[in-house]
């Protein structure tokens, strides 16, 4: 079971990633992926600086990053069928990024049932015991989410076209 | 209102980037997120990152905070909950900020975020800002 879910994981997870423009855009990776696990980084960009000032990246690049990893995390708790919506996220910016350091940040889903998952992330610039900002968030399997996955997987299948 | 501010709040890059807009009418300020693929989140649905939602309401908090009182440098978010009402679509994204409470250190500010219908928002956000606002014994800048 665990090892289904890890496998598909490790065959759709990275399209979630490279399939979405907007993390395509911000260069986030994917570190680590286990079931209900996420590790992901957002490489440090000039281009994505929130104050010229002082260097630092703008808070909507680790709003983007803490929501992707956390729904990488519920994809994987639900069993790594459906990609889940997010419902909420709720963010505390602990403090500013600093100037040239990655942003590195890790979610764990701590419980999910049928269509729901919670989940809680911590983003980094390097050193994990002192957050930048921590996240605690809701995602659910939707009817939008559940079509387009069926959309995607129809397609991998040369069913239907994208 | 804190002209010059609001200009450095526009002029980071990263707002550059992604095209963010303020529009300011009198004491109203609305914010225009246009469309680029790059904010697609996911393409099968297809629907704008939660992400790149989410840091446009917070830039429109910051604006709408901003143009409510002179202040002397950049509101920095404390804590933000944003709830994802629905998918957004491929389009444009409006949306708006009200400063519930601005004390002399914190403001509490609600701002919702629209596509078709301003009544049927596609995610609203609730934030706490670290503020600076400017002193009578401050010049005023």
């Amino acid at each position: 079971m665990e090892d289904d879910i890890q496998s598909r994981l490790d065959s759709i997870a990275p399209l979630i990633v490279e399939g979405s423009p907007h993390a395509v855009a911000l260069g986030f990776r994917i570190d680590k992926l286990a079931p209900g696990l996420a590790m992901m980084s957002a490489p440090y960009d000039e281009s994505l600086v929130g104050d010229p000032d002082t260097g630092t990246l703008h808070g909507g690049v680790i709003t983007a990053l803490l929501d992707h990893v956390c729904g990488m995390a519920a994809f994987g708790g639900l069993g790594a069928r459906d990609t889940p919506a997010t419902l909420d996220l709720r963010i505390d910016y602990m403090r500013p990024a600093r100037a040239g350091q990655d942003i590195h940040a890790e979610a764990e889903c701590l419980k999910s049932h049928g269509l729901v998952a919670f989940v809680r992330a911590t983003a980094h610039d390097g050193d994990r015991a002192d957050p930048v900002a921590m996240a605690q968030a809701a995602f659910m399997i939707t009817k939008a989410s559940k079509a387009a996955q069926e959309r995607a997987l129809k397609a991998m299948r040369g069913e239907h076209p994208l | 209102m804190s002209r010059a501010l609001l200009e450095t709040l526009m002029d980071a890059p990263y707002v550059a980037r992604f095209g963010v807009r303020l529009e300011v009418k009198g004491t109203e300020l609305t914010g225009v997120l246009p469309f680029d693929n790059d904010l697609v989140g996911n393409p099968l649905i297809p629907a704008l990152h939660g992400g790149a939602v989410g840091a446009f309401l917070e830039i429109v908090a910051s604006g709408s905070l901003l143009l409510s009182q002179p202040m002397e440098k950049l509101p920095r978010p404390i804590d933000v909950a944003i709830d994802y009402l629905r998918p957004a679509r491929a389009q444009d994204v409006y949306a708006r900020a009200i400063v519930a409470r601005s004390g002399r250190r914190v403001a509490n500010v609600r701002a919702e975020a629209w596509q078709g219908r301003t009544d049927a928002p596609v995610a609203t956000l609730h934030g706490h800002f670290l503020i600076t606002p400017e002193t009578s014994d401050t010049p005023a800048g």
